[in-house]
């Protein structure tokens, strides 16, 4: 398969646009759970981050099989009930895999892989993926970097509420309102990226 | 049978006040954020969640003695998702509009975490009637909830309600607000005010009942 520029520049820009102008959090509302939830510190945050950038991306990829199966038997109306399967299934391996290869790695995320699973970003990529008829290639890219998305738009929020912790807020307003409004100043921020891709 | 109907009440009202899944517990903001651009987007996602959450609080219910302990989840989320299928289908049928309009989210109310939530602390311990009622309140609060948040929304960021005109023709409306920033600051500060009145009932309560 040969690529040339112009291929090189429509797929650079199409990640581009994932992260930043249809970021997943900001734009696409999707994954707000754990981005409200998970965002108390950098670390876990980042952590939160990477283990869905692992299986959006791997979510993607099989998916796409799921769906060309789905459809050459014409149980297109299945999808959903599938796709969620697959994750499940996905999670729970990747879940073993991590306790056996990687301990470390598992200890620090532990708690948030089973949390995956319900994350509607995850759910949400694959089916977008599908709507917008994207071939294999921009299916995974659509799922790695809708995740790095998903990540830097978690670990600068963790950032934001780590500053917070110390400063001087109305009761009623600590926790979720003050993030809340947060995300929106920082929704604001991103729709300055708008124009960057037409 | 006065006590279990005073009870089944309280359940009821539970969903909608005390435990709002919205504004008490926090749960399912994406669709919440989402659809909210205006109040009848609200008003349609609350009912179809409301929908998937009594079915699947009965059948979760009625399938408790028989689900295994290890496996609950996976199957939590296939009777989930057979009843998010049949609203969906359900949608493109008879509201098509409505369907174009809510998109994706509707598919998602599978992982919306309300429903898992309810299967996994009410349904999976309590009988079917009560299961049921506690899907309809716990919907009813998150529609109302997102009808409230989605009224704000239409009302600032396009001077209509319903789609009818409420607010005078030279009124500027502000885009923000329908657009992406306006959910995540409108859901902010309602849940901040929601938080302040909570506070004070309970302040009053306290101290009522230390002057008796």
């Amino acid at each position: 398969m040969k690529i040339n520029a112009f291929e090189i520049g429509s797929l650079l820009l199409f990640m581009v646009n994932c992260v930043l102008c249809n970021n997943f959090i900001f734009s696409r509302f999707l994954g707000c759970c754990p981005f409200l939830g998970v965002s108390s510190k950098v670390e876990t945050a980042a952590g939160m981050g990477l283990a869905v950038t692992f299986v959006m991306g791997l979510a993607s990829f099989i998916t796409y099989f799921v769906n060309m199966l789905l459809s050459a038997l014409g149980l297109v109306y299945m999808q959903t009930i599938a796709f969620i399967l697959v994750i499940a299934a996905l999670v729970q391996f990747v879940e073993m895999f991590m306790k056996k290869g990687m301990p470390a790695l598992y200890n620090s995320l532990g708690i948030y892989l089973p949390l995956i699973t319900t994350n509607c970003a995850v759910l949400g990529v694959t089916l977008l993926n599908v709507r917008g008829d994207y071939n294999l290639l921009y299916s995974v890219l659509n799922g790695v970097f809708g995740a790095l998305g998903f990540l830097l738009a978690i670990v600068l929020m963790a950032g934001v509420r780590e500053r917070l912790e110390s400063s001087d807020i109305p009761k009623c307003f600590k926790g979720f309102p003050s993030s809340l409004v947060i995300a929106g100043l920082m929704a604001i921020a991103f729709m300055g990226f708008q124009g960057l891709v037409k | 049978m006065p006590k279990k109907e005073q009870s089944l009440k309280g359940v009821f009202v539970n969903g909608i006040l005390n435990e709002n899944p919205t504004f008490r517990l926090v749960l399912g903001t994406c669709p919440t954020i989402a659809v909210t651009t205006a109040a009848i987007n609200g008003v349609g996602m609350g009912l179809a969640a409301t929908f998937v959450l009594i079915g699947s609080n009965v059948v979760i219910s009625l399938l408790r003695k028989f689900i295994p302990d290890k496996v609950r989840i996976p199957c939590f989320i296939v009777v989930i998702c057979t009843f998010v299928t049949m609203i969906q289908m359900l949608m493109q049928a008879f509201l098509p509009s409505l369907y174009e309009s809510l998109g994706i989210f509707i598919p998602l109310i599978v992982v919306n975490c309300i429903i898992l939530a309810r299967a996994e602390a009410f349904a999976s311990k309590n009988g079917v009637i009560a299961s049921a009622v506690d899907g309809a309140g716990m919907g009813l609060g998150f529609t109302l909830a997102l009808t409230l948040l989605g009224a704000i929304r239409e009302l600032v960021g396009n001077g209509t309600l319903f789609d009818m005109q409420i607010l005078p023709a030279g009124y500027q409306p502000m885009l923000l607000f329908v657009l992406a920033p306006g959910g995540f600051i409108v859901f902010g500060l309602v849940l901040g005010i929601v938080n302040a009145i909570t506070d004070k009932i309970a302040r009053n309560r306290a101290s009522k009942e230390a002057m008796l």
